[in-house]
């Protein structure tokens, strides 16, 4: 049978709104337990993080494996918001713009990365983002105004499902109109010739500032949202080790697509709980997880596939 | 304190069609481009020295010589991979040493390569419209709000992209990935990559290479055709004598990147200097073939 593309328009949106009311309604009526709620917000930030991972590393085919710095500027970022310079009252309000504030700071370190990528590219650039990541760690472990390695805490529980479902869908919204523009095949160009991008008449610099901009803009919020769900972050959270499950779940779901980006995320979050009785032998999974990818699948289950729905739809110029 | 200044042209873009004036200006008398004493080396190998090229628009011109002469390194430097440390280029009277290749591709220059160079894990038809990047501008939010202006100018990509791929018989291929293409297909959608930027000049390297004869023969018959569909100047890298015999009027030959002859494509093949370095140590034997192949061929150049 075949949709029309109207049709099919009008149905995304039903589902997105069913998907958010849905992420409303099942925690408020108590039909699901906490602790699948939990699961679902996690699972959430994973997916979120993983879209905006997957902007780089699969559709651009950069290598960046500091990307938990970028959660980390969020994440802090979005904090100070919210405990020094909001009155409590205002937080429950306040608490999408926060998100956004945070998302911007990680934005602005995105700068620090996308500058070096203009005359530095794979393994030299991955170098730059691990870097970069440790920097973010070092700086926030030797700020004693937020708490050193101690952390920083304060934060009222404002994350909810019905935020994190409206973020993932944001993210999958935003990143797939940027795929299907001028600029996502311009990314796409970097990765498969970026001289001849060049040539073709791609300002390749451009775009990949847009890129780096755009993927650390929703890490930060990510980074936000986690910090708000947990009430408590520490730098240690932002290590090389976060950067690495981010990194499986890209590698496992495929590389440049969505569709991967969100399956990876949802397989590995369950995967993680389900093993949570292993204990510490739990943080092998996802390095021997990566190991494996790369010798038999390393595309990952949907590499440089999308799900149909997910696919460009033919621009219609009246409306 | 500032009195009121008229606008200034943008000098990235200027001169435009537009300005009709200056656009007969430089059809009649400024060449197209115009190379002036361009060197270059590579860490101390010269790869190219002094070369100098004048080019008039709807000029077909050849540049030929045996590996290695520096032919390919000329088209690095005109289209900006390689930074130009010596020489001046400038394309319808403007300087663009200096340029970075994307602004180089919409100022009007197009290439191909002499290895194809498509985006092989993309579609055809998002290779052809990666090439008229430059000429559909929307901004970054445009794009993620979809806007009028985004889904106008996406609209008329599209339609430009498809009606060459038409053109280059090619449609039937548009949603395959392009490494699945055969060869000479691919050949042609770099080609169609090249034209849908609306360059002025096209740099094809080595269009002919791993063809045969009536593979070749096809090409000559195409390349001639789309000169004057799309109102192209052309310069050509080639091996072949007989591809620069048939579409050329004026070739320079290159060798270890000097410039050892230049003239029509028939005194060219006179010249003992070409013999000797172009055709190597059995000039002679190759050059009977070359005659045998020159009788054989039409001459369709102007």
């Amino acid at each position: 049978m075949v949709i029309s593309e109207k049709r099919k328009k009008l149905l995304t949106w039903l589902g997105a709104v069913l998907l958010l009311v849905l992420s409303w309604l099942l925690p408020a009526s108590g039909l699901l337990n906490p602790y699948v709620v939990q699961i679902l917000m996690y699972l959430g930030i994973n997916m979120i993080l993983t879209l905006s991972l997957n902007l780089v590393n699969g559709y651009m085919g950069e290598f960046s494996v500091g990307h938990a710095g970028f959660m980390g500027i969020g994440a802090y970022a979005a904090s100070i918001i919210t405990v020094w310079f909001l009155p409590r009252a205002w937080a429950f309000w306040t608490f999408p713009a926060v998100l956004v504030a945070g998302g911007l700071a990680a934005a602005v370190a995105g700068l620090v990365v996308a500058f070096p990528s203009f005359r530095t590219r794979g393994d030299y650039l991955a170098i730059v983002t691990l870097a970069f990541n440790m920097i973010v760690k070092s700086v926030l472990e030797n700020l004693e105004v937020v708490g050193g390695p101690r952390g920083f805490l304060g934060m009222p529980r404002l994350t909810n499902l019905f935020w994190v479902a409206a973020w993932v869908l944001i993210t999958v919204m935003v990143l797939r109109r940027l795929v299907y523009s001028n600029f996502g095949r311009g990314i796409t160009a970097i990765r498969e010739d970026e001289v001849a991008a060049n040539l073709t008449g791609v300002d390749t610099r451009r775009v990949k500032l847009y890129a780096f901009l755009v993927s650390a803009f929703f890490a930060g919020v990510a980074g936000g949202l986690f910090a708000h769900l947990l009430q408590f972050i520490n730098p240690r959270s932002f290590s090389i080790l976060k950067s690495t499950d981010m990194l499986v779940m890209v590698y496992l779901g495929g590389v440049g697509s969505l569709t991967g980006s969100l399956l990876g995320a949802t397989i590995f979050t369950l995967l993680m709980e389900v093993l949570r009785p292993l204990g510490l032998w739990r943080w092998v999974v996802g390095p021997l997880l990566l190991v494996l990818l790369m010798i038999f699948r390393p595309q990952g289950i949907m590499g440089f596939k999308e799900w149909k729905w997910f696919k460009e739809r033919a621009v219609s110029s009246e409306q | 304190m500032g009195s009121p200044s008229a606008p200034r042209a943008n000098p990235r873009f200027a001169p435009t069609k537009n300005n009709f004036e200056n656009e007969l200006v430089f059809k009649v008398i400024m060449p197209l481009l115009e190379i002036t004493n361009l060197s270059h080396n590579f860490g101390g190998l010269c790869a190219l020295t002094k070369f100098s090229l004048e080019v008039k628009a709807g000029e077909l011109v050849g540049l030929i010589g045996p590996n290695g002469a520096g032919k390919t390194t000329i088209f690095n430097l005109i289209t900006g991979v390689f930074k130009v440390h010596e020489g001046v280029i400038k394309f319808q009277g403007q300087d663009i040493t200096h340029w970075r290749s994307h602004r180089i591709s919409s100022r009007g220059i197009a290439r191909t390569f002499q290895n194809i160079r498509l985006f092989k894990e993309l579609s055809v038809l998002d290779n052809v419209r990666l090439g008229a990047y430059a000429r559909h501008a929307y901004s970054l939010l445009d794009a993620v709000g979809r806007s009028r202006n985004f889904r106008r100018e996406e609209e008329r990509q599209r339609q430009r992209a498809e009606a060459l791929l038409a053109r280059f018989n090619l449609s039937r291929y548009a949603g395959a990935p392009a490494r699945n293409l055969p060869y000479g297909e691919q050949r042609r959608v770099e080609m169609a990559r090249a034209l849908i930027s609306e360059p002025r000049l096209l740099l094809l390297d080595e269009p002919a290479a791993g063809m045969n004869q009536s593979e070749t023969q096809e090409l000559i018959r195409l390349i001639l055709e789309i000169k004057e569909e799309f109102s192209l100047t052309i310069i050509l890298i080639e091996h072949q004598m007989r591809v620069v015999q048939n579409l050329c009027q004026w070739v320079k030959v290159l060798d270890f990147g000097e410039t050892i002859a230049s003239g029509p494509p028939r005194e060219i093949q006179q010249h003992p200097k070409v013999l000797a370095a172009y055709l190597g140590q059995d000039g002679a034997l190759v050059e009977e073939e070359m005659e045998n192949s020159a009788s054989r061929s039409v001459i369709v150049g102007q």
